[in-house]
């Protein structure tokens, strides 16, 4: 049975973030791209047990996001502490991403709990709503608060802000501010 | 990003927990992060896949 033109959309639409997404959980572009992929391919081997109607990019999130999980625990068991693994390999690799000026945010947020950086991730960056990542990540709403309110008094003590003057001369921060002022 | 500029306009800050400011520039470090690989749109490899997939739909054994 061929796949809905509109479902082949909604896959292909939900790509780009889905990318963005994984990798922020695994530091690393190629790995991440492996994770996109995979993903797809159990997406759409499954996918007439997708809800027509239904939030496609949260279905995919949250098949990735498991994928990414029950890797996880399997490398964890070659690699002791996976968060500071992810760190060090954010830092061996400093131009995974194209450009250097999020390093220093890009290595704190690697530094953070991993529940704590997907919960931040989906919220603050993807756009979905409390109840979706709670749907995501198969939590209460409440936990996903929680962990995206740590999330980010974390981020703010790694990156010793404690008010927004304190953003350093970050390249980005300056031009957005300039244009805003 | 222009609505996050223009949020970032009140920066009357407070240090208090964490202020409205530092939250709104947290985020906007965050998207600005995040939107730099989502405006790199869609690699072949991947529409490729989709494509490729949906038209082998016929041949099932997995």
């Amino acid at each position: 049975m061929a796949m809905d033109e509109s479902v082949r959309k909604a896959v292909l639409s939900a790509v780009p973030s889905l990318r963005a997404f994984a990798i922020s959980l695994c530091g690393n572009v190629d790995r991440a791209d492996d994770l996109v992929q995979e993903t797809l391919l159990r997406a759409l081997a499954n996918i007439d047990s997708f809800q027509p109607g239904t939030n496609m990019s949260a279905w995919l999130f949250t098949i990735l996001r498991n994928h990414f999980r029950s890797e996880y625990r399997k490398r964890r068991r070659e690699v002791e502490d996976s968060d500071g693994h992810h760190a060090e390999s954010l830092k061996s690799q400093p131009d995974q991403y194209g450009h250097v000026e999020f390093r220093e945010f890009r290595e704190a947020l690697a530094q953070l709990p991993s529940d704590q950086r997907e919960a931040l991730i989906l919220v603050g960056a993807s756009g979905f709503s409390y109840e979706e990542a709670a749907g995501i990540c198969g939590c209460a709403v409440g936990t996903i608060k929680s962990r995206v309110n740590r999330a980010r008094t974390r981020l703010a003590e790694l990156l010793h802000v404690n008010s927004a003057e304190d953003f350093g001369p970050d390249e980005t921060t300056r031009a957005v501010l300039a244009s805003g002022e | 990003m222009e609505a996050a500029a223009t949020r970032n306009k009140r920066t009357n800050s407070k240090p208090a927990k964490l202020g409205r400011d530092v939250q709104a520039r947290l985020g906007q470090q965050l998207r600005a992060m995040y939107d730099e690989v989502v405006n790199q749109g869609v690699p072949d490899r991947f529409s490729e896949l989709i494509n490729r997939l949906n038209g082998n739909e016929k041949k099932d054994d997995h």
